[in-house]
């Protein structure tokens, strides 16, 4: 019987197993940024342990960073005490920070892929959930808080619970204007929000593999909605094109040979599965969340859930109507919309944005509309802009912003007011989560995004493609 | 804040907390991350929910005081934050009861001393029912006996055991665990093919 990938980097990483019944594993790689670490420094230093390995971790700042303007200090005192302190503790601690003034600044998920800093057959972690993101390149790779944060930077080792495996096939092929972000809606809609919890997602099939790397990153990234601390795509000629030639990744026969060690962590054709799901592909259209939870999601074509329908699990049914204001059985379609955000890990990429870009050329926002695109990282940006994509996006009346997390959990300046209903490229529809405690999320992708700015409502983008 | 000691007995008040999937955006809103420690975060649990809701069991005085928080399903579900159990636990709960808990959150949650126990929905049920009727119920938590005694009943709770160890003999904190042997770390280092670059 063959092995998982999961199983094979676990095993390959475990250290011992502990006392506890838990396996100590070795992280390969570590992310950290502002919001997650600060604390975890000065841990370090009440207990005056040093970084076990600083060559293995890597730091960016993105969650508090001003899109506009990122003059410093910035504007907002705390905003500003995040960053110096990140600032004092990757030099006090020698760790090596694409920090404001590199052109290497970003979202951590965004980034660490873009240098080549993620490749298959690691263990990442950082104190963020959408970690999972970075299993795309088949890596196992998983949120952690803040006491886990020190313990990686005193050890490079994490204390974790083994996890099962589910495999989630998407066979046929994707129709025009159904991108990753409508699969991985369908998937956790279909599955629920808890159900991943104990288990690690392998995504596989047709349509899977014929997926870029920027695709597969926003199914990996919203894995953890679905429950599923870990998601993941065993990696293949696709994965190899996208590293070669990044800044970190091995080059010349080191590369060959990082390829064959690469191959080798793939899932064993024979692999034995906990559970297995198979989803057809070309059934899948555009989708739009509805209520709080990412979970709460229907295709374009459908209608609002009745919390009497007996599928749906009504209590949280209607307070998610309640919340949202909107009536059970109407269509989502042309459900109005004040802000549209194309931005965040799931979704800020340059594929993202180009088809956002294809998708407003020619047209012009609704004038009710307020519209932003927040590239994940200054690369994104520059390769956008060399395409001349901020012109179309400008043209069409959309603000062109400076990288990083901005509207999708509004730890910056970027956020909603009142009651608005933003259609969002992010991943979390919960309640408050883009600033304003009474704000709404329709979390779709990126152009659908597009499409909802111009329509000035949620908008079939196939209509406009 | 991170004494280490082993943890079993919580004796208190009970806090009764209805709704499956509660994120952790909603016990600690995102705005409250933007600080360098930890100080202060108990005074903002729920804070948004509490505005919003009237009769949010933590703006309600009936339960001020509570340690043994009693929840639904997925508690804890989306962002990782530590900031959300922090907050919990600087509020004044020492204990988690619930059908389930998201992953990440019962990591974080263990790490810092806070058991989370898990009950069959109909237990979980009669517990809040109990409090919600009766506030001032006593009851007592033990980690050891996977129990929660109160009004007179005993219920059974579920823990893993490597969290109900980690709880009993005080090694909630990993840090020294994970140091104790660390010439197999660079021995695991040393035989990972990417970490001198191939």
């Amino acid at each position: 019987m063959g092995q998982t990938l999961l199983q094979k980097v676990w095993d390959r990483h475990t250290v011992r197993r502990l006392p506890t019944g838990q396996a100590q594993l070795f992280i390969g790689l570590h992310l950290i940024h502002e919001v997650t670490t600060p604390q975890a420094f000065d841990m370090l230093r009440q207990r005056g342990i040093g970084v076990a390995f600083p060559e293995r971790t890597y730091a960016t700042v993105d969650h508090i960073v001003p899109t506009l303007d990122q003059t410093r200090p910035f504007a907002d005192e705390l905003a500003e005490q995040m960053m110096a302190a990140l600032e004092r503790n990757c030099r006090e601690f020698g760790i090596r920070f694409s920090d404001l003034n590199t052109d290497r600044q970003g979202i951590v998920h965004v980034i660490g892929p873009e240098l080549g800093l993620t490749q298959p057959g690691l263990t990442i972690a950082c104190g963020d959930s959408h970690t999972s993101t970075h299993g795309a390149f088949g890596a196992v790779a998983f949120g952690i808080g803040t006491s886990q944060v020190r313990d990686v930077l005193a050890s490079q080792c994490l204390a974790i619970d083994p996890l099962k495996v589910r495999r989630i096939s998407v066979s046929g092929a994707l129709g025009p204007g159904v991108y990753a972000k409508d699969v991985i809606l369908e998937i956790i809609a279909r599955l629920g929000v808890r159900g991943g919890v104990g288990f690690a997602y392998e995504y596989g099939g047709a349509a899977v593999e014929r997926m870029t790397m920027d695709e597969r990153m926003t199914m990996c990234n919203m894995s953890i909605e679905g429950g599923a601390r870990i998601g993941y795509v065993n990696p293949d000629e696709t994965t190899f094109a996208y590293l070669e030639g990044r800044p970190f990744a091995p080059a010349g026969e080191a590369f060959e040979r990082a390829k064959d060690w690469w191959r080798s962590m793939a899932s064993d054709p024979d692999a034995a599965y906990d559970d297995v799901v198979e989803l057809d592909g070309a059934a899948i259209e555009p989708r739009v969340t509805w209520g709080i939870n990412p979970g709460q999601s229907v295709g374009v074509s459908e209608r609002i859930p009745d919390p009497a329908s007996a599928a749906a699990d009504g209590d949280a049914v209607s307070e998610a109507l309640d919340f949202m204001g909107f009536t059970a059985g109407s269509p989502i379609s042309g459900t109005r919309v004040d802000v549209a955000f194309v931005g965040s890990c799931t979704n800020s990429r340059l594929s993202d944005l180009r088809e956002a870009a294809r998708v407003v050329q020619g047209h012009r926002v609704a004038p009710h509309v307020r519209a932003l695109v927040v590239p994940g990282s200054k690369n994104v940006r520059r390769a956008a802009e060399a395409e001349g994509l901020h012109e179309i996006f400008r043209e069409a009346g959309f603000e062109w912003r400076g990288a990083g997390c901005s509207m999708c959990l509004a730890m910056n300046p970027d956020r909603l007011d009142g009651r608005e209903v933003c259609a969002s490229s992010s991943n979390r529809n919960f309640k408050g989560r883009q600033g304003s405690p009474t704000g709404r999320t329709l979390l779709m992708s990126p152009a659908m995004v597009a499409a909802a700015a111009v329509g000035g409502e949620v908008t079939d983008v196939r209509t406009l493609l | 804040m991170s004494e280490l000691r082993p943890i079993d007995r919580i004796a208190g008040t009970a806090i009764p907390l209805r709704g499956n999937n509660i994120d952790t955006d909603r016990i600690i809103p995102a705005r409250y991350l933007k600080a360098i420690t930890f100080e202060g975060l108990g005074a903002h649990a729920f804070e948004d929910d509490r505005a919003s809701m009237p009769n949010h069991p933590f703006a309600n005085p009936a339960y001020a005081g509570a340690s043994i928080l009693v929840v639904n399903e997925n508690f804890g579900s989306g962002s990782s934050r530590e900031h959300a159990p922090q907050a919990l636990k600087r509020w004044g709960i020492h204990a988690c009861v619930g059908q389930s808990f998201s992953e990440i959150f019962l990591g974080n949650a263990t790490t810092i001393g806070l058991p989370c126990a898990t009950a069959a929905p109909e237990d979980v049920e009669t517990l809040i029912a109990t409090v919600e009727q009766s506030p001032a119920t006593p009851m007592v938590l033990s980690v050891d006996a996977q129990s929660i005694e109160a009004a007179g009943r005993t219920v059974p709770l579920g823990m893993p055991a490597a969290v109900r160890d980690s709880l009993l003999t005080g090694q909630w904190d990993a840090t020294g665990l994970l140091l104790a042997d660390f010439d197999e770390v660079r021995r695991v280092a040393d035989s990972l093919p990417y970490v001198d670059g191939f």
